[in-house]
């Protein structure tokens, strides 16, 4: 399946090197996410235009702007939450066109939300069974009448949890009600959540908020633990510049809807246009 | 550990319930039970099943359905229909099978009623999703008004408002059904109540289950993990239709009459009742609540009238008591690991192990 998607794109893609943040790491190879003249328009108001994003295989990629620049409605527009008015999706060479935001997942894509979107009631491992959900298959009725297959999978699933989660060593607050976590292990429980769902592509969406220095740290750490274990692509909305600029190997800046500047951390900071978009221009004279 | 603290809170259900209908068995053989008692043990059972049924909408799959009542007209005609078609067609004497076909029919049949209606229905939410399902209850009793059965030999007829069939007339419009074989017996009732639970706690802690629940708590989140929402709705919604169903047979072949106008708004709200004094989401507390406030009109005959006024004040009284913070903080001291409390204890506990 792979194979064939890879060889299609291969010869129908024209490498596109202008529109990455950074020289695609293998240029053969289809991007994970290849985003082109994305735009959204809510009755007149374009809130996306004309946004053109490539993220290869295993790259950090950062999306950051000021605030109502619409970061997280990229983030919708690419999850499908929204559809988008103008452009294409490409996730590992396929076109997402008229696909809802269960088969964009189904398709390698997984997120986390700003204003965290747990399942309260449910404990912190089925939390990630949920992750889980559409690689284990039974139906309904091998589940009702607990057939052999209900007992093997379940026991796989818990494996695969604990071992899930073990990666924020979360593991020992696994029959905890997620809504009874602490701020910063229910942001952790999202990113296990999201990855469970064996992703290509994660979109974390200010996953430093409301986290202190240090816990920042960690954090950077495990992204790129992440990334490393996993081999998948992140995209990652965020305000924290330190976590930006320490891990982002490419970063992309968004204001009033558009792209203003993408490159390095260097470029981006030493770039006129963002530091006016931030702090806004000198007064002439 | 979790799998085991479920499963033993399962256990106790099922045994609260074996245990309930050991002590009915010997009340009734004993003959301590009173004769309008003993006729009541069949509707505490269909009731039972109505509200842990309806609690695998409203507080499982977390939409307010209004509605029913209706599926259990519909699994109730249906299994009477069905049994006497059974008797009459193919002379079929054992009442014990012939019980248990219907219920089968019923089920069958609301399941299809069902799908037809959650097509529509999932496509709402929240308060609209409610006014839909109390509308489609409502057009379900409306239809079977019209509907007009007989059998001839082993033909089954049916008009829709022409009540002028060959053949004895089986359901006769708005005047229903008259001499039902009344051929539900306890025991089988019984038996539906462990079917039920057997289904629906099954169903909840598993696979689908789960995915039931995400979709209740963020459906949002939910979709974005690769859960199709609607589906999984749909799933709820269907089973617990097909349950009602079976009820609803067991009830009708309980009476020698049975009418659709016994399948109004007001028992749909009698179901939605049990299932909010027994705690959304709560099965055992379904169960417990729908055989006590069947039992207590029957047992509190001269205030039969004011039932259901005592219903509202109740309802309002467990509506407030819940949001008090007082009232809350003494059930939490009182019953301290069924509440929240204990979480952050067990998080503790977890950390240090």
């Amino acid at each position: 399946m792979s194979e064939s998607i890879k060889r299609r794109s291969a010869t129908k893609m024209v490498p596109a090197p202008s529109h990455g943040i950074i020289p695609e790491r293998d240029l053969l190879s289809t991007p994970v996410l290849e985003a082109r003249h994305l735009g959204i328009e809510f009755g007149g108001l374009k809130a996306v235009e004309d946004f053109n994003l490539i993220i290869g295989k295993t790259e950090i990629a950062g999306l950051i702007g000021p605030n109502g620049a619409g970061k997280t409605t990229v983030f919708n527009l690419l999850t499908k939450v929204y559809q988008p008015t103008m452009g294409t999706i490409m996730v590992n060479g396929r076109d997402t066109a008229g696909m809802n935001t269960v088969q964009a997942n189904k398709l390698g894509i997984a997120r986390t939300f700003q204003n965290i979107r747990l399942f309260d009631n449910m404990t912190v491992e089925d939390n990630v069974r949920i992750g889980l959900h559409n690689q284990i298959r039974y139906g309904m009725f091998t589940g009702i009448l607990r057939m052999p297959g209900y007992w093997k999978q379940e026991r796989q699933q818990h494996l695969k949890a604990l071992e899930l989660l073990s990666l924020f060593d979360m593991q020992d607050v696994a029959n905890v009600r997620a809504g009874s976590l602490p701020y910063g292990a229910q942001r952790r429980l999202e990113i296990v959540r999201a990855l469970a769902t064996n992703p290509s592509l994660l979109l974390l969406d200010e996953p430093a908020a409301g986290m202190n220095p240090h816990e920042t740290e960690e954090l950077m750490n495990n992204i790129i633990k992440i990334r490393d274990q996993f081999q998948i692509a992140i995209l990652l909305i965020e305000h924290d510049m330190n976590l930006v600029m320490g891990i982002c190997e490419g970063i992309c800046v968004l204001n009033y809807g558009k792209i203003i500047a993408k490159g390095t951390a260097e470029e981006v900071q030493n770039n006129p246009v963002v530091i006016e978009a931030y702090l806004g221009k000198k007064k002439e004279g | 550990m979790k799998m085991k603290k479920k499963t033993l809170s399962n256990l106790i259900t099922y045994a609260i319930v074996i245990l309930a209908f050991v002590l009915c068995q010997w009340l009734i053989a004993s003959g301590r039970m009173t004769r309008s008692l003993k006729g009541q043990m069949v509707p505490i059972c269909v009731y039972v099943v109505m509200a842990v049924s309806l609690n695998l909408v409203v507080g499982i799959s977390g939409e307010l359905s209004l509605g029913h009542a209706g599926f259990m007209s519909v699994g109730a005609f249906a299994g009477v229909i069905a049994s006497a078609w059974m008797a009459g067609a193919f002379a079929m004497e054992n009442e014990l099978l012939r019980l248990l076909l219907a219920m089968v029919v019923g089920g069958v049949v609301a399941g299809v009623a069902g799908v037809l209606i959650g097509i529509p229905v999932l496509r709402l939410r929240g308060d609209y999703l409610a006014i839909v399902t109390l509308a489609f209850g409502e057009i379900i009793r409306n239809v079977l008004n019209c509907l007009y059965f007989s059998l001839e030999g082993s033909r089954l007829h049916v008009s829709f408002n022409n009540p002028n069939l060959p053949g004895t007339i089986l359901v006769n419009g708005p005047n229903g059904a008259k001499d039902v074989a009344k051929i539900a017996t306890f025991p089988v009732g019984f038996a539906l109540i462990l079917f039920t639970l057997f289904v629906v706690l099954n169903l909840i802690n598993s696979r689908s289950g789960r995915a039931i629940m995400a979709s209740r708590d963020n459906r949002i989140a939910a979709e974005a993990m690769g859960i199709n929402v609607t589906k999984y709705k749909m799933m709820a919604f269907v089973t617990s239709a097909v349950l009602a169903g079976m009820a609803g047979a067991l009830y009708g072949l309980n009476f020698s009459t049975i009418t659709a106008a016994k399948f109004k708004f007001d028992t749909s709200i009698l179901v939605l009742v049990f299932v909010v004094l027994g705690g959304i989401g709560n099965i055992r507390g379904s169960i417990i609540a729908a055989a006590l406030l069947t039992v207590l009109p029957e047992l509190l005959r001269a205030f039969n009238d004011y039932r259901m006024l005592i219903y509202a004040i109740v309802l309002i009284l467990v509506m407030l008591a819940t949001n008090n913070p007082t009232i809350r903080g003494l059930f939490t001291r009182l019953v301290p690991q069924k509440h929240s409390g204990t979480e952050i204890v067990e998080a503790k506990g977890g950390a240090e192990e």
